[in-house]
């Protein structure tokens, strides 16, 4: 259930719940009475404080500006909670600002449900709230409103997040799979399976060493960067999540009913992502990732989305990886190193490690 | 069939029932793999690892072998292509 | 990565190519073994590069596709008795028996597992006394050095918990049959590497001499099948035959001496079932009488289960390369990666499965 995370920066705040009289998460913590106050009050409201939610209300109440919104959802059930470069909390706040990114927003508040499973550590959820709380804060998003529960033991992983969150989108800015068009050109800001691999380095069974951390972080400000160097120029963004780059780029070619070619030569991968993949025969474009945006551009801003997103910290790897095409709408190709093409599959199940 | 790839061994030691084994690093990545077949291995010498065994050491002067060939080609194409006069 | 990138270049691949368009003279059959071989050739587009005289057809090296169907049932069986933990490589997990697979018993609560190496499943038993630890042992000559290991281990632990579903299967008995079958089109061999890194290649002289073709034994690489190929070729054109290594750098003719020793003296030869073509005697392995306690179809009840292949499936014909996997009728359509009806389209090494993810739309 629980894990000692290698790489997790560990608070050295106390945890504020009596761990001695409470060291296990239980039932009545998800009941409403009051154990679930004391744990709102005393970990919750202490980590995430802000005004929206010190009113504690059913919801938050938000002042927004006019405009377009997004709003996005996603839930997290990684295992194991903590893993070197971050953990199930950090992951959650990353995910969420992402994909609001990825529609070209700024995030403004983000709710969080929590499940969590009888027995869970009280001091594992103590550092997942602090990692939520440092991730939200570097951010600069509030928490703004949240759930607790609490299921049987045995009938949930540790602990299961989900967050939701709203942003606003610049005017003028149209980010979606429709524009794609031949010609534009595909970025990349830095080097894929990072993250895939990272957590499968500590998956029980498959287990070497590495000093590999998910590269899972906030992309928000990388996005806003490249918009205001590139503006209209830019069509679509994808965070290229579970299914890695391949499938994130399938989706896009099917909705958009464009054609995609990638240059195997140029898409950046780090000789410790090829040694894992190679040993446990997994092919990296479908190895999942974080902290990490897929950019399709038009031809003509290209360039300086490349600059802008090489002068971000987030973005110093980016390289342009391949290009929309007109031939074979919905397919996703491949140029291989040593001449060849090949299709990029759409995955069928998860990739699984093999022998052959 | 046959997943196999080389890697570095970078140390060599034996468990507790005598059996050889040792990290070998892939691209710098490292993982616990067994030896055993190999007698005489070394730190130093590359292997090809299947499901987590060594089962062949690589012999760096043939691995050349392929590249010795290509040059030998390049030779003998410049021999018979014709030179335009 | 030193010993892959280096096989891996353009311009020495370019090369290859052009040398083996300007040696080649005449049609030629040529079969790949192991589907590792397959999918280096198609996922790097090779095959469509080489001249079209030069037919490359690719044969049942995929010991996940002809893995009896009767063997998944088995193991699904197995894998549903309470207390047992299965353990297995992870092709294995979405290959379909007559009514389920064994992914399908994970999602119904089943305890089954995914190991990277046999000794894992070991490890697993000495740390879990009160569970049932099976092993799913598949493999060519190969993997047959780990999984020996592990009985070996197992047995010198004096673990009462641990067995293996043994589904070995040897490469030479099926190169016999697909040469000695009366359609055999196969003209000569590109033999697998690894297969020929544990056992050597002294076994294939005699296959070589009786039925006048050229082998030549050859690595995974792009560089490696492309002189592989070139070399098999350059024999073919040349009306030579006999084995000769492509592969030096980690095969030598009498192969891994202590890997083979080990092997000898846990399994023994015996008869086997190929999924898709039929029993071939000798082509097997199975644990000898002395690591019996270890077999887990002799310590599981699980006679009695009469498999059911589907009709429509040509896997026997695409195995011993008398069909492309585009000329099966129900390729892509009602066999798919989602609903395979056999295994070359499930395994990632069959052969129906690469062309369906790699090739599909020519």
């Amino acid at each position: 259930m629980s894990g000692t995370g290698k790489g997790v920066a560990f608070s050295t705040v106390q945890c504020p719940v009596p761990i001695a009289d409470y060291p296990n998460v239980l039932m009545a913590h998800g009941g409403g009475g009051r154990l679930t106050q004391m744990l709102i009050e005393t970990m919750f409201l202490k980590a995430f404080s802000n005004p929206a939610l010190e009113v504690m209300h059913d919801g938050a109440l938000l002042d927004v500006e006019k405009g377009h919104l997004a709003f996005s959802t996603d839930s997290f059930v990684v295992r194991p909670l903590f893993f070197p470069g971050g953990d199930i909390g950090s992951l959650s706040v990353h995910g969420t600002v992402n994909d609001l990114a990825m529609c070209g927003a700024r995030p403004i508040a983000l709710s969080v449900g929590l499940i969590l499973e009888e027995g869970l550590p009280m001091e594992d959820l103590w550092r997942v709230v602090q990692s939520m709380r440092q991730a939200a804060g570097r951010v600069g998003v509030p928490i703004v409103t949240g759930d607790t529960k609490v299921v049987d033991r045995g009938k949930g992983d540790g602990i299961f997040i989900n967050t939701s969150g709203i942003g606003v989108i610049p005017p003028g800015i149209d980010i979606a799979p429709r524009r794609a068009r031949p010609g534009d050109r595909i970025l990349i800001n830095g080097p894929i399976a990072v993250h895939g691999v990272a957590i499968m380095s500590v998956r029980e069974g498959l287990e070497f060493q590495t000093r590999l951390e998910s590269d899972s972080a906030p992309l928000h400000d990388l996005v806003a960067q490249v918009l205001l160097a590139a503006g209209e120029g830019v069509h679509v963004l994808r965070d290229p999540t579970r299914g890695g780059v391949a499938s994130a780029l399938n989706e896009i070619a099917g909705s958009a009913r464009v054609g995609v070619v990638l240059d195997e030569s140029k898409i950046p991968l780090d000789e410790e992502v090829r040694g894992a993949c190679e040993i446990l025969g997994l092919d990296p474009l479908y190895v999942a990732n974080e902290g990490k945006c897929l950019m399709i551009v038009s031809r003509e801003s290209a360039e300086v989305a490349l600059e802008a997103t090489r002068a971000h910290p987030l973005g110093g790897r980016a390289e342009i990886i391949g290009e929309v095409v007109e031939a074979h709408p919905g397919t996703v190709t491949l140029r291989s190193r040593v001449g060849g093409s090949r299709v990029v599959d759409l995955l069928t199940g998860e990739q699984l490690p093999r022998i052959c | 069939m046959c997943l196999g790839i080389p890697g570095r061994v970078e140390s060599i030691e034996e468990n507790s029932l005598g059996m050889t084994q040792g990290r070998v690093s892939f691209g710098g990545i490292t993982k616990d793999v067994c030896l055993a077949y190999i007698p005489g291995v070394a730190v130093g010498d590359y292997v090809v690892v299947h499901v987590g065994f060594a089962i062949s050491r690589i012999d760096e002067d043939e691995a050349a072998e392929v590249f010795r060939l290509l040059e030998r080609m390049n030779e003998t194409a410049e021999l018979t292509i014709p030179q335009p006069s | 990565m030193r010993f892959i990138d280096e096989y891996r270049d353009e311009e020495a691949a370019r090369k290859f190519l052009r040398a083996i368009h300007a040696l080649v003279r005449r049609p030629w059959t040529i079969m790949e073994i192991c589907g590792g071989q397959t999918n280096t050739l198609i996922k790097f587009g090779i095959d469509r590069l080489l001249p079209d005289q030069v037919a490359m057809v690719h044969g049942p090296g995929c010991p996940v596709c002809v893995t009896p169907l009767e063997l998944i049932d088995r193991a699904v069986t197995i894998s549903r008795h309470p207390g047992v933990v299965f353990t297995s490589f992870g092709d294995m997990l979405r290959v379909p028996g007559s009514e389920s697979d064994l992914l399908a018993v994970k999602a119904r609560g089943g305890d089954v597992r995914i190991c990277y190496s046999p000794l894992d499943a070991v490890k697993l038993a000495r740390i879990r006394p009160d569970r049932q630890v099976v092993f799913f042992a598949v493999g060519f000559e190969t993997t047959a050095p780990a999984n020996a290991m592990a009985v070996w281990q197992a047995s010198r632990l004096g673990l009462k918990n641990f067995s293996i579903l043994t589904s070995h299967v040897l490469v030479p008995p099926a190169m016999e049959a697909i040469l000695g079958s009366p359609d055999n089109r196969v003209q000569g061999f590109v033999a697998p590497g690894h297969v020929c890194a544990v056992m050597g290649y002294r076994d294939y002289e005699p296959i070589a001499e009786r039925y006048r073709v050229p082998m030549v034994v050859t690595g995974f690489e792009p560089l490696d099948l492309l002189q592989g190929i070139y070399m098999t070729l350059q024999a073919l054109e040349e009306g030579r035959y006999g084995v000769e290594n492509q592969y030096a750098r980690a095969v030598t003719r009498d192969g891994n001496v202590a890997a083979r020793e080990l092997v000898d003296r846990v399994f023994e030869v015996c008869d086997r079932k190929w999924r898709g073509i039929g029993p071939i005697p000798e082509s097997g392995l199975r644990l000898r009488p002395e690591f019996e306690e270890f077999d887990a179809e002799k310590r599981f009840e699980v006679e009695g289960v009469t498999a059911c292949e589907s009709s429509l499936c040509v896997a026997g014909d695409i195995m011993k390369g008398n069909r492309k996997p585009r000329q099966c009728p129900v390729f892509g359509t009602l066999c798919n990666p989602e609903h395979p009806l056999g295994a070359p389209m499930v395994s990632s090494e069959g052969a129906c499965a690469a062309y369906y993810h790699y090739a599909r739309s020519e």
